[in-house]
């Protein structure tokens, strides 16, 4: 199995008249991902490469029975496209646009939390998510991931992702789902989502986790898999020589509390069991460990 | 991207928040002449981007325009912790009968706003949240619902502040609640917000960042742009439209995506190098943007050799091999390239170099034997 998509996702492309769109969403396609439909306001009727463009994701849907959709609009047109897929209904957003201003985050993250709990959304700023062999949505390379099992990724860093695809391939170990939930503030999508999928899907055998400075989500992860998870998890965090970024004011420091450097999250997910490489080919020898135990 | 004070009391008056009248100049006669305008005594601040400006003689009360002459030519042209004082801003000295201190933040944790609010302001917040936690009033406000009234006066009156401040705090703290957010603020701060003997209340400071993403709807940003500090070698960077950071090592670094950018960073100073900067090229990197990359390292004299590590994603291969050939046949590049490509169109991309390998340009094929190699090269 995998999580939150696999070879039945149809998704509609928002933002696939544009050349990046267009891009990703062929070779999404070419890799066996359903893509079904493309949106945009004033080339309904005509279609990308045989994929149809309908006006709006509500059209495409009721025309196709999309239920996801992956999102290529530039960052000032964010807010509109996930609340318009929110709206029609779809399980799955998936944003890749980066740029789009921290309060539009917030404000379509407690959006979707208020009046569409239905809704998934990953991103933004993120590289998509990927179940090798099934599907991909976003801009992972494809030829990077090893299908099957018993690995799955999640990820905040999206090149990062990559990395951890690759090294588990050069190993010759599979992963069920890889996902990137992106380095933005607000996050749709959250490590500990992942994590409990993860948790409750029985082809995932052990979790990846890659994850970086700022913010405190790899502490709040760390709890979660000290308290909930049963799966060994091996993690990477990156920055740890980095030097300290700029400080958001006072304000932002006591939010923070003192976490966000990598020291800080090593320790978290040491303490909580989970094993901690110094680089991502290191965690991925950690993994390689793992699986050979399972 | 961090406003300067002044910037910052701008912004807050452009939303009706009340701060002292008050002129940034950058010449002596000029601050005099506004010192006179809004009225004696006056307060002669230093406008830089670092704290510690009292300490450093770089904030004076003037009684007249004799002491506002003296302070100002003092003041301007001071070397503030490597920051020289170009600009200071003149305001009528205010009388303050009581210091409190207001903010909001984006919390990331509750993936709220939030906002708090001290009775004991005018000192470092740190030492407040660490030494009575209890003193700060905190309020989480969701971006979908935005702060009410009601919900700002009982959050105002959870703060004990001096009940004669009561009102004026809320109608400012609506104010800063649509700043933050209609300005796209990652922080806005007020350290003090003071009540006067008057009964007024009033921002004696202003600290403001703004998020550089909300740009395409803030023509705004352009003038605070151009204060930003930033080395020679970040200022070509941001012109080229680069995520850089400049460090004192080496080994000159490019990546694609922030992560990696700093997997690089780490892994170089884990086999030993130092590097000479964080560089990020982003996602859509294409030829002229790797060129460009190349010639902002290049022109760094430190750099003894550059390490350039793509992992394609929304980055093809032969996209990044382009630039670096069409980069080599612009720039003279001294120092020697090594190179690590994986991803997207790898091969690709791997072919287009292949015929330009020599001892100037290398590729490896993993990122530590990359680290490794550009770490001997700069030593």
């Amino acid at each position: 199995m995998s999580i939150f998509l696999d070879e039945n996702t149809k998704v509609v492309y928002q933002g696939l008249t544009g050349s990046t769109g267009r891009y990703y969403g062929n070779l999404n396609k070419e890799y066996g991902t359903q893509v079904v439909a493309g949106t945009h306001p004033k080339k309904a009727g005509t279609d990308v490469d045989g994929i149809p463009i309908f006006a709006s994701v509500a059209e495409a849907k009721a025309e196709t029975g999309a239920t996801a959709s992956c999102i290529f609009i530039p960052a000032p047109g964010v807010r509109g496209a996930v609340l318009e897929a929110a709206e029609a209904g779809l399980e799955l957003v998936v944003c890749i646009t980066e740029g789009v201003p921290a309060h539009d985050e917030a404000e379509f993250f407690n959006i979707l939390k208020r009046d569409f709990p239905g809704t998934r959304l990953l991103g933004p700023n993120c590289p998509g998510l990927i179940s090798p062999g099934k599907a991909n949505v976003g801009i992972t390379a494809g030829h990077i991931a090893k299908a099957g099992g018993p690995v799955g990724i999640v990820s905040r860093s999206g090149t990062l992702t990559y990395q951890a695809l690759y090294e588990l391939q050069q190993q010759d170990i599979g992963v069920t789902t890889c996902v990137g939930i992106g380095g933005d503030p607000v996050p749709g999508t959250s490590f500990i989502d992942c994590l409990e999928a993860f948790e409750a899907d029985p082809d995932t055998k052990a979790v990846m986790m890659i994850g970086e400075i700022g913010g405190s989500a790899e502490e709040e992860a760390a709890d979660y898999i000290k308290n909930h998870m049963s799966k060994p998890v091996a993690s990477y965090v990156a920055g740890v020589t980095a030097p300290p970024g700029k400080k958001m004011g006072h304000a932002g420091a006591i939010v923070s509390g003192g976490k966000g450097t990598a020291k800080a999250k090593m320790e978290a997910l040491e303490d909580a069991g989970v094993k901690v490489g110094q680089n991502p080919t290191e965690a991925g020898e950690l993994m390689v460990e793992i699986v050979a135990n399972l | 991207m961090d406003l300067l004070e002044y910037q910052g009391k701008q912004f807050f008056a452009s939303y009706g928040i009340p701060v002292s009248d008050g002129e940034a100049c950058q010449d002596v006669d000029t601050a005099v002449a506004v010192a006179d305008r809004v009225g004696y005594p006056v307060v002669v601040k230093a406008q830089v981007h670092t704290g510690g400006r009292g300490k450093a003689g770089g904030v004076k009360l003037a009684e007249n325009a004799d002491e506002c002459r003296e302070h100002a030519s003092n003041i301007l042209g001071l070397d503030i912790k490597g920051h020289i004082v170009e600009t200071i801003w003149i305001e009528n000295a205010s009388d303050i009968a009581e210091e409190y201190y207001a903010s909001f933040t984006l919390d990331r944790s509750a993936k709220k706003h939030l906002g708090m609010l001290s009775a004991e302001g005018g000192v470092e917040i740190e030492t407040v949240a660490e030494d009575n936690p209890d003193a700060i009033a905190k309020i989480h406000i969701d971006p979908a619902e935005g702060l009410s009234e009601e919900a700002c006066r009982a959050w105002v009156e959870a703060a004990n502040l001096n009940p004669a401040a009561n009102d004026g705090t809320v109608d400012i703290l609506l104010k800063l609640y649509t700043a933050y957010t209609k300005g796209d603020a990652d922080l806005c701060e007020i350290n003090p917000l003071i009540l006067k003997p008057t009964g007024e209340v009033h921002a004696l400071d202003a600290k403001v960042s703004l998020d550089g993403s909300a740009v395409f709807r803030h023509e705004e940003y352009v003038q605070y742009e151009a204060t930003q500090p930033r080395d020679e070698r970040e200022e070509a960077a941001h012109e080229k439209g680069l995520q850089y950071v400049g460090l004192d090592g080496s080994v000159g670094v490019i990546a694609n995506g922030a992560g990696l950018a700093m997997s690089t960073v780490d892994v170089i100073n884990q086999v030993g190098g130092e590097p000479a900067n964080f560089l990020d090229i982003g996602g859509g990197a294409n030829a002229d943007v790797m060129a460009g990359a190349l010639e902002v390292i290049n022109n760094d004299p430190k750099v003894k050799s550059i390490f350039i590590n793509i992992f394609g994603g929304i980055t093809r291969g032969e996209e990044v091999a382009n630039g670096i050939i069409e980069a080599m046949a612009r720039v003279n590049i001294d120092s020697p390239i090594v190179i690590r490509l994986d991803g997207t169109n790898a091969d690709e991309g791997r072919a287009i170099l292949e015929p330009a390998l020599n001892d100037k340009l290398m590729m490896e094929s993993t990122m530590l034997d990359a680290a490794r190699k550009a770490v001997e090269l700069a030593s």
